[in-house]
Order: C-alpha cells, then sequence, then structure tokens
C-alpha cells in the first residue's frame, strides 16, 4: 500500500505541470479506465433525474472540497459510489444505505490532489448504475500538511458530533442530520521533512450508522476523505430510537458513539 | 543539514558571491517607523515571479552594538535586498534574525544572511511546524521563481517559549510567543523605548487577513496586544506603521463579523457551503485581495468554530 501510495506519489509530482493541460479525451478515458475498476462491464447510464453532483468549480481548499450528492428520487438508492478521478485512491467512499436512511441528500468534505474530474455513481435496487459527473479545479489537497495543532488532534481523536443540519426535509418528518468525526485521517503522503518519511497513514476506513436495529448507512473509505471528516445525510423519521456511530480506522481503532436525536420543530 | 540543504546553502553562497561580483543587491527604500527601526512595505499581491515574493513588511532594529532583522524576507532576492539595506544604514553587526512566522513570504531571505552568522530566533512550534510544511512551502515557491530564486529558511536557534528579551545594546528588544492566532506559531516584538510595537502578521491593515490557526484565538492575542504600552505598530502587511491601538480597528472588525456570522450560521444548522457564499460579504470592498481570501478564511473558522 505505501509502495504504491509512493509511485503515485512520484507520478503526480512529475506530471504536475502536465495535468491541468491534460485534454478532456484523456480524462475520459481516465474514467473509463476508473469505470471498469470499479464496476467491471456493467453500464453505468446517465444519472441525469436520478443523481446530481455539486462541488465548487474552484476549490478554496483543497484538502477540504465540500461535495453535495442529491438523489432526489423516487428510484430506490441501495448503494453510492464517490470517485474522484485523479486522486492517488480514486474511489473515496462507498455508502451502502440500509431501511431506515433518507437518501435524498449526501454531503461530505474530501481531498482533491490535482486538477480532476468527480464521479457520483448511485445503484439503484434494482442493480442499474447511474452517474453524475463534475470538473473540480483544485491541487495539492492530498499533499498538503495536515492540522495545525497535532495535540489537539489527538485529544480529540474519535470525538463525534450529531446535529440537525438544513430544513429540506424536516416537513416530511425526515431528519437531515451532519456527523462530525474528529480524526486527523493521515493518508501517508505528508512528508516529514527532516526523516524524510512520510507520516504513517491513519484513515478511517468504515462509517457504521445504525438507528436503534436499523442500518442508516455503511461507508467504506479511503485516504480521500478530508480530515475531521464530516457527513451529512438523512434519517427516516420511523423511531424515536438513538443513532449510534461506529468508526473503525486504519490503525484497527474503533470509536463508537450513541446520539438522542433532538426532535425538529418542537 | 540533510545534503539537499546544504547544496541550497552552498549554492545560495555562490549567488552571493556571484552577484556580488556581478552587480551587488541593490538595497531597497525603507521607513524609519521610529529611532532606528526601519520598515520595507510589501506589495499587496500574492507572490509571483515578478514581485519576487517581496510581499510582506521586512525590516530590522539598530541598537548601539548590533541589529536585529525581523523577518529576513520572502526569497533570496528579497533577503539580500534587505542585507543590503541594512548594510547601507549602520555599520553595526546582524546579530539577530527573528522570524515571526512559518509562512514563506516572511522567512525565505533567510539563507542570506548566513555569512552573518546571526542567531535565528523563533517560536518554540516554528520548528516543528517547518519540519511538516517547511518542503511544501518550498515546493511552492521554487515553482513560483524557480530554484535560484526561491531562497531558503534557516531553522531557528533560539526557541521563545513565553517571552525573551534581545540585547542589541542600548536596546532590549521584548519577544513574545503567541497561542494559536495568525498561526500557530506567533512571534511579536515590543521595543518598550519608542513604544513600537512590532506586530507582525498578528495585524494586517489594508491587505485582507488570513486565518492559518484559529480565529477565536487572533481575537484573543489581539485583545491582549491593544493593552501593551505601545503608541505605533508595525503590521505585517500594510503601512510601514500605523497608530497604536486604532490600527487594529478594521482587522477586530473583520474577524469580529467572521465570527459572529459563523456562529450564527452555525446555529441555524447551516452548512459550510452557505457560509462560504454568504459570510463576511459586508467586508468586500474594504480589504485588498478580499476574494482570493475571504472564502478560505471562512472554511478554516467554519472548521474551527464547528468544534465548539
Amino acid at each position: 500500500m505505501r509502495r504504491i501510495l509512493l509511485i503515485a506519489v512520484l507520478m503526480l509530482g512529475s506530471a504536475g505541470a502536465a495535468r491541468a493541460e491534460e485534454s478532456d479525451a484523456d480524462r475520459q478515458a481516465r474514467w473509463q479506465d476508473l469505470r471498469h475498476a470499479v464496476f467491471g462491464d456493467r453500464t453505468v447510464e446517465d444519472g441525469r433525474g436520478i443523481i446530481t453532483l455539486e462541488a465548487p468549480p474552484r476549490a478554496l481548499d483543497a484538502a477540504l472540497v465540500p461535495i453535495t450528492i442529491d438523489l432526489p428520487g423516487p428510484a430506490k438508492v441501495t448503494a453510492v459510489y464517490l470517485m474522484i478521478d485523479e486522486n492517488p485512491s480514486p474511489l473515496a467512499g462507498t455508502f451502502h444505505f440500509g431501511p431506515a436512511a433518507d437518501t435524498r441528500e449526501l454531503r461530505t468534505r474530501v481531498r482533491v490532489d490535482a486538477y480532476t474530474l468527480m464521479h457520483a455513481v448511485a445503484e439503484t435496487e434494482d442493480g442499474r448504475l447511474f452517474g453524475a459527473e463534475k470538473f473540480v479545479k483544485a491541487a495539492g489537497g492530498c499533499s498538503a500538511p495536515s492540522t495545525k495543532d497535532q495535540k489537539l488532534a489527538l485529544e480529540r481523536l474519535g470525538q463525534m458530533r450529531l446535529k440537525p443540519v438544513g430544513e429540506a426535509s424536516a416537513a416530511k418528518g425526515d431528519d437531515a442530520v451532519q456527523l462530525l468525526i474528529s480524526h486527523p485521517n493521515f493518508n501517508g503522503m505528508q512528508m516529514d521533512q527532516l526523516t524524510r518519511n512520510y507520516t504513517p497513514a491513519r484513515f478511517i476506513q468504515d462509517v457504521k450508522v445504525t438507528r436503534g436495529d436499523a442500518l442508516v448507512f455503511d461507508l467504506e473509505a479511503d485516504i480521500s476523505l478530508s480530515e475531521d471528516p464530516a457527513i451529512t445525510f438523512g434519517v427516516a423519521d420511523k423511531a424515536s430510537a438513538p443513532i449510534t456511530v461506529e468508526v473503525h480506522d486504519s490503525a484497527n481503532a474503533t470509536f463508537k458513539q450513541s446520539f438522542d436525536l433532538p426532535k425538529r420543530g418542537t | 543539514m540533510s545534503r539537499r540543504r546544504l547544496a541550497a546553502a552552498v549554492a545560495g553562497v555562490w549567488l552571493v558571491a556571484g552577484s556580488v561580483a556581478l552587480a551587488a543587491p541593490l538595497p531597497f527604500p525603507v521607513t524609519e517607523v521610529a529611532s532606528g527601526i526601519f520598515v520595507r512595505q510589501g506589495v499587496h499581491q500574492d507572490a509571483t515571479a515578478e514581485n519576487d515574493d517581496a510581499i510582506a513588511n521586512i525590516g530590522f532594529i539598530v541598537g548601539l552594538d548590533a541589529v536585529a532583522v525581523v523577518d529576513p524576507g520572502g526569497s533570496l532576492d528579497d533577503g539580500e535586498r534587505l542585507r543590503a539595506t541594512v548594510q547601507a544604514k549602520t555599520d553595526r553587526p546582524i546579530r539577530y534574525v527573528v522570524m515571526t512566522h512559518a509562512h514563506p513570504d516572511h522567512i525565505f531571505g533567510g539563507i542570506a544572511f548566513m555569512a552573518d552568522h546571526p542567531v535565528f530566533v523563533g517560536h518554540a512550534r516554528l520548528a516543528g511546524v517547518l519540519i511538516d510544511r517547511g518542503e511544501y512551502y518550498r515546493k511552492r515557491l521554487v515553482d513560483l521563481l524557480g530554484r535560484d530564486r526561491a531562497g531558503d529558511y534557516e531553522m531557528p536557534t533560539l526557541l521563545v517559549t513565553d517571552t525573551a528579551a534581545l540585547d542589541l545594546g542600548g536596546r532590549v528588544l521584548e519577544l513574545q510567543a503567541h497561542g494559536a492566532a495568525h498561526t500557530d506559531n506567533d512571534l511579536t516584538i515590543l521595543d518598550r523605548q519608542t513604544g513600537t510595537l512590532w506586530a507582525a502578521d498578528l495585524l494586517f491593515v489594508d491587505r485582507v487577513p488570513a486565518i492559518d490557526g484559529s480565529l477565536a484565538g487572533w481575537l484573543k492575542e489581539l485583545a491582549a496586544l491593544k493593552a501593551l504600552p505601545a503608541t505605533r505598530a508595525v503590521p505585517g502587511h500594510g503601512p510601514p506603521v500605523v497608530p497604536w491601538p486604532a490600527g487594529a480597528a478594521d482587522e477586530e472588525r473583520y474577524l469580529t463579523v467572521l465570527a459572529t456570522e459563523i456562529r450564527a450560521l452555525l446555529a441555524k444548522g447551516g452548512d459550510i457551503e452557505t457560509a462560504v457564499e454568504q459570510v463576511g460579504l459586508g467586508e468586500r470592498g474594504k480589504w485588498q485581495l478580499f476574494d482570493e481570501y475571504n472564502g478560505r478564511n471562512v472554511t478554516a473558522a467554519f472548521k474551527e468554530l464547528e468544534w465548539d
């Protein structure tokens, strides 16, 4: 894994200047390779009306690029794949939804290493794939120096917050909530100048959210999530059961916390 | 010193020697803001090949026995010209080179002062930050200026944990290390005898402040600085000198606006995208480079305050 990352870094370093000039054809070819690697021979259909991906066209902070995936329905979505084509590990995350999910909106924050196409692909319950695409201008988000306050980061490691956000779904009795997880999400690409070593990767691999006994989502994550990952998602308001979040990282640490969701508008 | 840094140092010395033989670095104009305190005003731009990263206010303080350089400049050329300016103004030796924080526009001229064998002074956290970020800063500056012109920083040899005093002969500079504010390694200098505070990047005037430490921390440190017995201050970006504490008003207002608006948005369940679109817009038109930095500031501040 480390060696693969290093090679990726070297390639990015040498290709950096050329990358901004990469042609649309090159980008599409890369996406086809990536699509094949993730989905094999399955077709990814045009996702218009089923899935949209929003991201700032030019990122303010390449290490914290907010993205929004809208799934207006009515197609029942069972999973969403988020891909940042030019990142060293392009599959940033896979969300598998359970019965307690309200899948209409999903937000998170990612690192972007170079000018890139991003793809969000929805898998519906009948097994079809629908894709949405966005071009983002940002660079250096993977090798950018990480958190300023290492001491605070360690003290806060694994702490979580869950809070209601937005107003979109409140009227329908569903809750949109934001989960914040304090974790440096070291991706192994930040260099220590004295030792010439890379800060060892330590990143969140899995985030499992349940409400009562029912799954909201299970996220398989990778090094592209921003530090202190933030995920905004919907939960179907079928019961007043608490929401439990279980986070597992690559250092084999597990963080678990339960939250009573305050009733909205009461 | 790694082989690469040694090579860079050798190259730097060679360049200094070479440029002396060909064309000595030209002194630049400085303003004497108080007796013996000289400041060169930086331009309100981001670093480019054209401006040589000479974008920060840098300068020096002259005592009876010795000189303290305060921020050695943003590139090799910036540092060499500062050194030539010191030599044009005084024959006192450069005993100290103070680095007010780790940002490249303030420290990459450090290599120009190697021949003076000064004490390089920085915040206790500066060394660690340079270990983490120095290579990244160097790469970015080399991309802009080229390896020959980018210069390099020196590692601090005197670390300030809380306060320190630098005796220049007949003049003692009081250094103070701050909690996270503009960065997490900010150092300021008080020259009590002239009532001058060298605030460096804890004070931005005209150019929009950039948050790379802590918004809440910056407001706290600023309040403490305002209480110091100083009648004038040297901003890190802005005019060479402003009256103190009146000169802090714009920055304090901007930072307070960000904190107030972000907290109000957080209380409503607002997200970071909305914050970037809305927060601080009343300040547009009051600052240079507002559009380049406000969104980043809001992003950094939102990320900080959402954990309150």
